[in-house]
Parts: C-alpha cells; sequence; structure tokens
C-alpha cells in the first residue's frame, strides 16, 4: 500500500510538472505554425526556429560566452560590493537598537529610489564605466539583504534566549550556536532576493552605456532590430538567473535541512 | 522541622526570606509574591502548587536568575542569585529545544563535543533519559516528552545545583505525563539532584514532592507547606495516596474561594 501510495504521488507530481509545460508548448507550436504560414512580420517577431539558429550561432561564434562572462562578473561584483554591505549593516542594526534607529530610517528611504532616478549622478560622478555599473547594481543587491538580515536576527525566538543565557552562552556561542542559525533562513532568502536584484539592475547598467555584457548585446541588437537576438538575449537572462536562484535554493537545502527533517519523515512514514 | 526521606542530609541549598514581588502594569501595581520565606534542603524534591497568577512561576524565575526585580534575600549557597546559569537548571513547560541541533547537540549546547569527557557524559545521560537510538534526531521528529527528556538531560549536563522545572509536564498528555513523572522521580533518586517542581496538578505535586507548597493569589503568597509522608515509589491508587491528595485538596479549596481570574491582570 506504501509502494502505491509512492508511485500515486509520483504519477501526480510528473502530471503536474507536464501540466506546466503544456501552455509554453502550445504557444510555442502556435508561434511557430503562424511564422510558417508567414501571418507575422519576421523583423518584429521572428519565428522560434530563427531565435534557435541565433541562439546556437551566438553560442559556437563564442560571444554569448565572451558576453555572459563580463555581465556575470559585474553582477558578481555588484552583488559581493552591495549584499555584503547589506549584510553587515543588518547585522549591525539587527544588533543594536540605537544602530537601528541610527540607520535604519535614512536606508528606507534610499530603498524607494529607483534605479533609474540614481544612474544619472552615478555616471555624473563616475562616468560611464564598470564602476558606475557596479555600483547601481550593489545598490539594488544592497536593501534585500539588509532588511532580512535585520529580520532575521530580530525575530529569534526570545525564548531561546532565555535558555541561552540558563546555560551560560558565550557572546562566541550565542552569535554562532543561536543567532546565526536562527536568522540563517532568513539571510538565505535575502541572498536570494539579492542576487535576483542584481541581475536586473544588471541590465539597467548596461542598458545606460556598456560597450559590452549581455545589457549591451539586446540593446545593440534592437537599434540594427535584430528582433531575434534580442529575444535570444532574453532567454538566455531568464535562464542565468534562474539557474542562479536554483544554486541559492540548493545551498539552502544543505544548510536548513534541518527544517526538512520532518517532512522527510513524513513522506517516508 | 520535617522529617525528609530518602536519608537525605538537612543543609540548606536555597534561602528565600521575605521574598517581595510587585509588577507595575497599566492597571495599577500587582504584588506577584508577598513574604515568601521558604528553604530548600540539599536533595530535596520539592513541588509547588496553586492557581494560576499566584505567582508560582514568578517564583521560580527569580530562582532562576531570570527576574531580578525583587526586594528580599534570596540565597543559594549563601550566596544571593545574580542572574542566570548553570548552577540553576531551568525546565520549562516547553523543551526550547534548538531546533537546528540534534539531540546530542541540543544537550551538549556550548559544550564542544569532540571532547571526549562532554561525549562520554551526554552518552550517559541519553542513558539516562532513555533515549537511545535518536542520539541524531532533531527536534521536529521528537515527541513532547522526548523533547522534554532532552531538555532535562542538557540541564543536568551541567550538574546543576538545583534542577528548576516549570510545569514541565503541562503540555504532555495525560499517559505520558505519568511516564514522565516516573521518569523524572528515576533520575532524582539516582543522582540526588534538588528539584523544584511548579505544577498545578495536585496528583504530580503528591506523587513527586517530599513536601508540596501551597500558593494563593491576590497577592501571591504560601498559604502552608506539607510534608508529604510516603515512600517512594508511590502508588497513585493506594488509600494513603488518595488521602494526601485530598489533605492537599483541602487546603486547596480553601485556596480557591470566588473565581477570580488573577492572571489576566499581569
Amino acid at each position: 500500500m506504501k509502494k502505491e501510495g509512492a508511485a500515486t504521488r509520483l504519477r501526480l507530481a510528473a502530471g503536474n510538472a507536464l501540466l506546466g509545460w503544456l501552455l509554453p508548448l502550445a504557444i510555442v507550436a502556435s508561434w511557430q505554425a503562424a511564422a510558417a504560414l508567414e501571418l507575422l512580420n519576421p523583423i518584429l517577431l521572428p519565428s522560434p526556429w530563427t531565435i534557435v539558429e541565433e541562439f546556437a550561432a551566438l553560442a559556437s561564434s563564442g560571444e554569448m560566452l565572451h558576453h555572459l562572462g563580463i555581465s556575470a562578473w559585474r553582477a558578481l561584483q555588484g552583488f559581493v560590493l552591495g549584499g555584503g554591505a547589506g549584510l553587515l549593516a543588518g547585522i549591525w542594526a539587527g544588533f543594536s537598537y540605537r544602530m537601528e534607529r541610527l540607520v535604519d530610517p535614512s536606508i528606507q528611504v534610499l530603498r524607494t529610489l529607483p534605479h533609474l532616478v540614481i544612474a544619472p549622478l552615478f555616471i555624473l560622478w563616475f562616468g560611464f564605466g564598470e564602476l558606475s555599473m557596479v555600483l547601481i547594481i550593489a545598490k539594488g543587491a544592497f536593501f534585500p539583504l539588509y532588511v532580512n538580515t535585520f529580520l532575521g536576527i530580530r525575530s529569534v525566538d526570545s525564548k531561546l534566549f532565555d535558555v541561552a543565557r540558563v546555560l551560560e552562552f558565550r557572546r562566541k556561542d550565542m552569535i554562532l550556536k543561536l543567532i546565526v542559525p536562527a536568522a540563517l533562513p532568513s539571510i538565505l532568502l535575502g541572498i536570494r532576493l539579492s542576487l535576483g536584484i542584481a541581475w536586473l539592475s544588471l541590465v539597467v547598467a548596461e542598458m545606460m552605456g556598456a560597450s559590452s555584457g549581455f545589457g549591451y548585446l539586446i540593446m545593440d541588437a534592437r537599434s540594427f532590430s535584430i528582433t531575434s537576438l534580442v529575444i535570444v538575449g532574453i532567454i538566455v537572462f531568464a535562464l542565468v538567473g534562474k539557474l542562479s536562484d536554483s544554486l541559492v535554493k540548493m545551498l539552502e537545502r544543505r544548510l536548513l535541512s534541518w527544517q526538512d527533517t520532518y517532512k522527510a519523515e513524513a513522506v517516508k512514514g | 522541622m520535617f522529617k525528609l526521606m530518602n536519608n537525605t542530609k538537612s543543609e540548606p541549598l536555597l534561602l528565600i526570606n521575605d521574598l517581595n514581588k510587585i509588577f507595575e502594569t497599566p492597571g495599577g501595581r500587582v504584588e506577584a509574591l508577598k513574604n515568601i520565606t521558604l528553604t530548600v534542603n540539599k536533595g530535596e524534591l520539592l513541588t509547588i502548587i496553586g492557581p494560576s497568577g499566584c505567582g508560582k512561576s514568578t517564583l521560580l524565575k527569580i530562582v532562576a536568575g531570570l527576574d531580578t526585580g525583587y526586594a528580599g534575600p534570596v540565597l543559594l549557597n549563601g550566596k544571593a542569585i545574580s542572574g542566570p546559569g548553570v548552577d540553576k537548571g531551568v525546565i520549562f513547560q516547553e523543551p526550547r529545544l534548538f531546533p537546528w541541533m540534534n539531540v546530542l547537540q541540543n544537550i551538549a549546547g556550548n559544550l564542544s563535543l569532540r571532547d571526549s569527557g562532554v561525549r562520554d557524559r551526554v552518552h550517559g545521560l541519553v542513558e539516562l533519559v532513555k533515549l537511545r537510538g535518536f542520539e541524531k534526531a532533531y527536534p521536529r521528529e521528537l515527541s513532547g516528552g522526548m523533547a522534554q527528556r532532552v531538555a532535562i538531560a542538557r540541564a543536568l549536563l551541567r550538574n546543576p545545583e538545583v534542577l528548576l522545572l516549570d510545569e514541565p509536564f503541562g503540555a504532555l498528555d495525560a499517559f505520558t505525563r505519568v511516564h514522565m513523572q516516573e521518569a523524572l522521580l528515576e533520575i532524582w533518586e539516582k543522582n540526588k539532584t534538588t528539584m523544584l517542581l511548579v505544577t498545578h496538578d495536585i496528583d504530580e505535586a503528591v506523587f513527586l514532592g517530599q513536601r508540596v507548597v501551597i500558593m494563593e493569589p491576590r497577592p501571591g503568597h504560601i498559604r502552608s507547606i506539607l510534608p508529604v509522608k510516603l515512600t517512594y515509589p508511590r502508588e497513585r491508587s493506594g488509600t494513603a495516596f488518595q488521602d494526601w491528595r485530598r489533605t492537599i485538596m483541602n487546603e486547596f479549596e480553601k485556596v480557591e474561594g470566588p473565581a477570580v481570574d488573577f492572571g489576566s491582570h499581569i
């Protein structure tokens, strides 16, 4: 009976996955059909097959890897800079009420500023270049990690603090054995959101004035009306974004296995 | 004054003399504890019982060092209690385990399991609280009774002078509760740890306590202290047990009086 149940669950899961593919596949199929019947203007909307060819050409010429590498490096720099600062600021404000009162209001004001408002200022100060781009990405990556780290630290159960005091935890133990593990789910969520925003900010940054990277590639393709290349760029962006998110999710599953044990038991039993 | 069972030496370990505690609430000052005077001897198992709002948990918190705003000396081994610490082990109503640590890590807490001395003692305590086979289990995989036994082992690892239990089995089902009471008694008889157990369960108070402290609210104070002159293990269905139960019950009925929920004012 147990086996049967597992098989049913597996069938259900597979069915659900297939269901998710149904809509995109139908759209691509009808899109291809419409293109073949010459119902679409190939300049505005090339056929899926043209896009696949463009993708293959870009990949085989090495151009894709070149631009992707540059973009990824920028995103990473911005993420490390902004996310790292967000993590530190979040820890600082999380631990100290005075720090919170000092910095949190200002940070909350800055958080609402859109990239496009800040970008001209960065360009004036630092010119069209790597620094401006990295800073815009960093600005994006800062806030999710700041907010989630702060909340993670503040949401540590005060009952567990009492236990730690009774057990005479030293400051180091308080941080490493209580606060960090308790805040980790929040911090990892912050990392995921920050990475996502870093990736989004990258496009804004690269579209403003870069001579390399995927954002540049898309802008360049647009100005020459190579729609297929624009769409390839969008697809690659989506794929890399999803990939980086999955990587953090994997990390999450490893680090937070203590949260899953119960679920795992329930499935087994 | 009291004849103690189990040949425990009558050395006073905990001395509370005219303890008073006032809560400042928006509704005014509430006398949580008034004129509490209590001596607990080394190795004694004392139960404190009373209706909600009688201050029994507050009293325990003060002894634990988790509540320091009070007047009157509270001395452990002749020294004033200045804050929480491992010499005053605390078992809360909920086990309060660290969810990211397994059973062994929870018992060890801030002590390193790489230290063979710690490891041996942790394993010894796992035996004592009968959790063999669950060493690597995480709190979410444990039942309420098992989790509470981990909490007890965690406190015992630190060799506390006194173990303070705040309605430790209140959240457990009736069967598990009886089982846990027996397990606690076994631990007490093996380790001779001084224990103060707060409860609102008369059976529990009589089954475990060498002495039963009866508290009443408004203001929270000790009504009486009754020595339960029964040998362990106590037979719950026996007439002697039932007599003691009735004696405590009678004290208790005097306490109840008009039904006023004092607890909600705090």
